[in-house]
């Protein structure tokens, strides 16, 4: 079906408008994604006709280095855990390039992309649904070593004994279900499983979004430290500035399915160039009641990803519209090194 | 730091031994197992000896239930006549339950064309009433109990089938299933290690009450002339025997009567104590 509404997509000529592709050396990048759309069909009508699309992805290119962590930010619904599915290739994408270690894995097939899953791993952002209520916490973390064919089976259970001592958690609960574990001993749980086959990349979406703010920072500084020693790369979706802000090196924020700013973490937060970052910048609590500062509210919700307003896409709720705002959909642009932004004020 | 949570057969158990109809329902269950089980035990007398001193002789201390128009006992012959029906029971829902798995499942897991027309060929199965199509196919074929329980089979696997693909279409979104995925598992691991035994609670349910379904039919057919065939006993066979004559020897046909009620009802309150317990938020 997605093939299909690829096609027809296609067909209709629907990928007409595009934005300039920026153009950079991908040689050393691990991850190197450009353009990348992914439309939804919403009417699947009696006759099988798909006329309306949502623009879950429009356009949306970045890299990630080796060792690196992106902070991928923005509200429900703009399209970054869109984004992670498709960089791992857990939906097809309507189109554009996603290359991992110099390889077009939009380009493999089946026993390739198999393959490519040794490198490439997700964790989940709701504990109690990403386990298999049914399997045992030792059959779930030795499962990507039987698939992948790794090791005798004696080796294997001492690799997954050594994974949950690696998480904090008890290696003798192997042959305990995952019922009998906290949310948060489960997102450890979430995060070994990722870190089985020794991947080179790891998508978290919204990984911490659904614990205790208790827990947060224990599995924030697990995912760190994880990170450090085995040299990950890693993608970490939130839809809270506040929640990348320590542990990502660089952080870009997407609104109705486009990257609207993306810059070095400490640049971002210092000197937003967008308004709709410094609108959720505006939105974090600060602990000293004396600081004063702008207000910026973000009124209304997004607008519909189906019919997208002409112009920049932030225009409707953005506090310093001008009249130009309509002309054109502004590309993102880079404004300062390292730093882009979508947004002609800026620029 | 553990939390103190019920296993899900612990939880599963807490719900179903609170609901006294599913309990009774049970027991009934049960009790025809057993007496189907320890027929050559319980049975006072041979189902097929004939006492023609004894003909259409009513409830008396010799034959609690009577005897019917050849002098045959009537208690024995239900005993034996309880193994035909759970036999067809059990067998007749476990083709369909096979059959539902394996289209629900082809369906639900594949999606697109295929989806579409299994479940057009699942709708025109549905709208063809079922009772008829056995009736015709058991007109064509001998009737002879495997046949019956074959037929039952591959003309009721359509509930099962839309309750697979249905839970294939929502589990496949579940987190873990996606994560296998991102793991690189093949679809056979994908269906029989994360899908399918997940997808199992609602066929549970749907083969009890299927087994309440398959019993019904079989007497129905047997009541018919269309079922088991004599001499070998069955509920069904055992009320036809007694219609001619049930203004003089009511017991024939009463007693069979009430077994099927009683089995029947036990499977149905068992199924939707099942349903209660293992899927509570469908209740209301």
């Amino acid at each position: 079906m997605i093939e299909d509404a690829q096609d027809r997509g296609m067909d209709a000529g629907i990928l007409a408008r595009s934005d300039a592709a920026r153009d950079e050396p991908a040689e050393t990048a691990l991850l190197s994604v450009k353009n990348l759309k992914k439309y939804f069909p919403v009417r699947d009508g009696l006759f099988g006709q798909k006329n309306l699309w949502v623009h879950a992805v429009d356009g949306v290119s970045f890299e990630l280095q080796k060792g690196e962590i992106l902070g991928l930010v923005g509200e429900s619904g703009c399209g970054k855990s869109t984004t992670g599915r498709l960089i791992l290739r857990l939906l097809d994408p309507t189109s554009g390039e996603i290359r991992f270690m110099n390889e077009n894995i939009l380009k493999a097939d089946a026993r390739r992309m198999r393959a490519l899953r040794r490198e490439m791993q997700i964790i989940f952002q709701d504990p109690y649904a990403s386990l298999n209520p049914r399997m045992t916490i030792g059959a779930t973390l030795e499962e990507p070593l039987i698939i992948h064919r790794i090791g005798a089976r004696e080796e294997r259970r001492a690799r997954v004994r050594q994974l949950l001592e690696k998480v904090g958690l008890d290696p003798d609960g192997v042959n305990r279900y995952p019922h009998e574990f906290s949310g948060g001993q489960r997102q450890r749980i979430g995060v070994a499983r990722a870190l089985v086959l020794n991947p080179k990349l790891i998508v978290a979406d919204e990984p911490v979004s659904s614990l205790d703010v208790s827990i947060q920072a224990q599995v924030i500084n697990l995912l760190e430290d994880i990170q450090e020693e085995y040299a990950l790369s890693m993608i970490f979706i939130a839809h809270d500035l506040n929640m990348v802000r320590h542990i990502s090196d660089r952080v870009a924020v997407m609104y109705l399915g486009r990257i609207v700013e993306s810059a070095p973490a400490p640049d971002l937060y210092r000197r937003p160039l967008h308004p709709y970052t410094e609108a959720l910048l505006a939105a974090i609590p600060i602990a000293d009641p004396k600081t004063k500062r702008k207000r910026m509210l973000l009124e209304g919700d997004l607008p519909s990803p189906v019919n997208l307003p002409p112009g920049c896409r932030f225009y409707s709720r953005c506090q310093k519209r001008i009249p130009d705002c309509l002309k054109e959909d502004p590309p993102l642009v880079q404004i300062h090194p390292g730093h882009w932004a979508a947004c002609i004020l800026a620029a | 730091m553990a939390t103190p949570q019920r296993t899900p057969f612990k939880q599963f158990w807490r719900r179903f031994k609170g609901n006294r109809p599913a309990i009774a329902g049970g027991l009934i269950v049960l009790s025809v197992f057993v007496i189907a089980l320890f027929a050559p035990v319980l049975s006072p007398y041979d189902p097929a000896t004939i006492d023609v001193e004894k003909i259409l002789t009513g409830p008396t201390q010799a034959h609690p239930l009577g005897t019917d128009e050849l002098g045959r006992d009537i208690l024995s012959r239900m005993i034996w006549g309880s193994r035909i029906s759970l036999m067809v029971g059990f067998v007749a829902v476990g083709i369909s339950i096979l059959i539902g798995i394996l289209i629900g499942a082809v369906a639900g897991y594949h999606g697109g064309w295929i989806d579409d027309v299994l479940m057009q060929f699942v709708d025109i199965m549905l709208s063809i009433p079922t009772f008829f199509l056995i009736l015709a196919v058991i007109a064509l074929v001998e009737p002879s109990i495997w046949n019956i329980m074959i037929v039952i089979g591959v003309t009721s696997w359509m509930g099962v089938a839309r309750l697979v693909r249905g839970q294939f279409l929502a589990l496949n979104e579940m987190d873990y299933v996606t994560a296998a995925r991102a793991l690189g598992a093949k679809d056979g691991r994908m269906i029989f290690f994360h899908i399918l035994p997940n997808a199992m609670s609602p066929v549970y349910v749907s083969a009890v009450l299927g087994v309440a379904g398959a019993i019904l039919i079989e007497s129905s057919l047997s009541f018919l002339g269309l079922g088991v065939q004599p001499p070998t006993p069955s509920w069904g066979s055992i009320i036809t025997g007694g219609k001619d004559t049930i203004e003089i020897a009511w017991w024939i046909s009463l007693f069979p009567g009430l077994a099927i009620l009683f089995t029947v009802l036990g499977y149905n309150l068992l199924g939707e104590g099942l349903q209660d317990a293992l899927n509570p938020r469908l209740k209301d």
